[in-house]
């Protein structure tokens, strides 16, 4: 049975974190579809997949500390009709596996559902090794892969189901710890290619994704004060990119703000189609770049790079004065 | 009866391997890794059931290898497997996976091949089928440590229902294996819980003796083979490791072959 969504279940999840929504999704799923399989690189607990390994022995496979191997096997059982969900962090299902990423999903088109997780800053201390800052860039250039990307946990599960419902692979990118910022107050419908309004304003786009939308409403209320309107898209599929509120804004000033590199994620999506459109806009791109920085707590790190909504709000009032 | 009929289809293959690579002599092919490798394909052809069975070539350059012997067996058309390297064709240098040319895995890059092999003979397994998923690997791609991560998923879940088979040229792109990374692969294979068994790979009674012991047991059956087999000028000789086979080395070739 899929869970019943009301407010409650939103607190719940949103205390559970990314990864626990994903782990109860995943249950709802593998329920819905007895072809769900659950793969984790060593991961079981930190995915959120321990209630699917104890409920669904059989469908449940540890690969060990092999990423690589784990898609392979995955597009193995994909291509023999079962439907995978391949758990590791976001760096190591996109950089470690790049490759077989490429080869089965990209280039056989294998029905592998790959969830990376911690992506951006969620690692806090285990530091840059474990961050995910370029997982979308690593990717996003390989055919057939839908890329999704949910901003708060309601988000996540309708993720989880809209990746079961799509015929081909995805890669689900979940970031944020504990206590996941509630976005979405009430239920609401996810389709592929498809993205959300959630604040109305004139003067500035801004489209954001993963936390960064959380981030992105609290700027648009900051900003609301100095009598500045922003329109903030929440980008749940990164790929296919929804360029459809981008064409129609009527104002200049642009901005994409991600916990992802500046560099081949949602700022050079917006930027490539502001370009081949021929669109009279500016934009600002928010996000990582330059040098890796000392690693630090979750909030710290957005502080660091400047992706906190007062460093964000600053850089917008600057970009458009 | 059996036995002759296998060699004469593996002749057959071979001689169309020289027949095709002639073909595309301007962009060439890889020739020698194709003609060590043509009686394991015949082979394990002849013990293929399409109903329950798969065939992973993970050593893609050896597709030349892999339509030919597709064609003994009529998996493809005569008429589809002249068209090996078409632009823009479905039987490229090194395999790819369509909707009609029955090639069920897409390969050219090493060391993948092991993992999806692990993963459809996992699935078999669970679903409680019959069937082998053969997966044919070069000695030169073992160097490639995912393998070794699929050989412990393998081990570890018992898959006995993959067969593992090896074309050990001791050669690879370079040259000569032992002055690259001198590996053991006996000893390796044994080493991570492998039954393994070693076989003249140019011998398909050999080759198919092995495959019927390797039922069972996680077993790697290593076949020692010659690069280039069946002419003089190309065994052992990496020249022929991807090289545009002229009309006259071509007539010398298949002459070699016809009255070998």
């Amino acid at each position: 049975m899929p869970s019943l969504i009301d407010k409650r279940t939103i607190r719940t999840w949103s205390m559970l974190g990314q990864r626990g929504t994903f782990g109860v999704s995943l249950l709802d799923v593998a329920e819905q579809n007895a072809n769900v399989y659950g793969i984790t690189a060593d991961l079981c607990k930190t995915s959120g997949m321990d209630r699917f390994a104890s409920k669904f022995p059989d469908r449940y496979i540890n690969v060990g500390i092999a990423e690589q191997n784990m898609i392979g096997i995955a597009a193995g059982l994909a291509d023999s009709g079962f439907v995978p969900f391949c758990t590791t962090f976001a760096n190591f299902a996109t950089l470690r596996s790049n490759e077989q990423v490429r080869h089965f999903m990209g280039y056989m088109n294998s029905n592998v559902k790959l969830v990376g997780f911690g992506a951006g800053f969620a690692m806090q201390l285990f530091g840059n090794t474990h961050y995910g800052l370029e997982d979308i860039a690593a990717i996003n250039s390989f055919p057939n892969i839908t890329i999704l990307s949910p901003c708060d946990c309601l988000s996540v599960n309708k993720c989880v189901n809209l990746a079961l419902d799509i015929k081909g692979p995805v890669y689900l990118r979940l970031s944020g710890i504990m206590n996941n910022p509630i976005v979405y107050q009430d239920d609401v419908t996810f389709k592929v290619g498809n993205n959300n309004v959630v604040n109305d304003g004139e003067d500035v786009l801004v489209y954001a994704t993963g936390s960064m939308t959380k981030t992105a409403l609290d700027v648009s209320k900051m900003l609301q004060e100095k009598n500045i309107s922003v329109k903030v898209i929440d980008v749940y599929s990164i790929k296919p990119f929804n360029s459809e509120e981008l064409l129609k804004f009527n104002n200049k000033y642009v901005v994409t703000m991600e916990e992802h590199s500046i560099n081949g994620g949602l700022g050079s999506i917006v930027a490539s189609e502001i370009a081949i459109n021929g669109l009279n806009k500016k934009l600002l791109k928010i996000g990582t770049s330059g040098q890796y920085k000392l690693p630090g707590e979750y909030q710290y790190m957005f502080n660091a790079y400047g992706l906190d909504a007062t460093s964000v709000a600053d850089k917008i009032l600057k970009f458009i004065n | 009866m059996e036995s002759i009929n296998l060699k004469q289809k593996s002749k057959d293959a071979r001689l169309s391997i020289l027949r095709l690579a002639n073909k595309s002599q301007k962009v060439g092919a890889h020739i020698a890794p194709s003609l060590s490798i043509v009686e394991i394909l015949t082979s394990v052809f002849s013990k293929y059931d399409r109903m329950f069975d798969a065939v992973v070539l993970s050593k893609g350059h050896a597709g030349l290898a892999l339509y030919s012997a597709m064609q003994q067996y009529n998996l493809i058309s005569k008429e589809q497997l002249d068209t090996f390297e078409d632009n823009g064709g479905e039987f490229p240098g090194q395999p790819t996976k369509t909707s009609t040319n029955a090639v069920i895995y897409s390969s050219g890059s090493l060391g993948l091949g092991l993992s999806y092999a692990a993963g459809l003979a996992y699935a078999k397994k669970s679903k409680r089928e019959n069937g082998t998923i053969f997966v044919i690997l070069g000695n030169g791609e073992m160097d490639e440590g995912t393998n070794y991560e699929a050989l412990m998923f393998i081990k570890y879940h018992n898959l006995s229902n993959i067969c593992i088979i090896i074309d050990d040229n001791s050669m690879q792109s370079d040259g000569e294996t032992s002055k690259i990374i001198d590996l053991d692969l006996n000893r390796v294979c044994k080493g991570f819980g492998f039954n393994v068994i070693e076989c003249n790979g140019h011998n398909e009674d050999e080759i198919c003796n092995s495959i019927d012991l390797s039922k069972n047991e996680c077993t790697v059956i290593i076949c020692k083979t010659i690069k280039g087999k069946g002419v003089s000028f190309m065994e052992n000789n990496n020249e022929w490791h991807h090289n545009n086979l002229k009309d006259e080395q071509y007539e010398l070739a298949k002459n070699e072959v016809l009255n070998a």
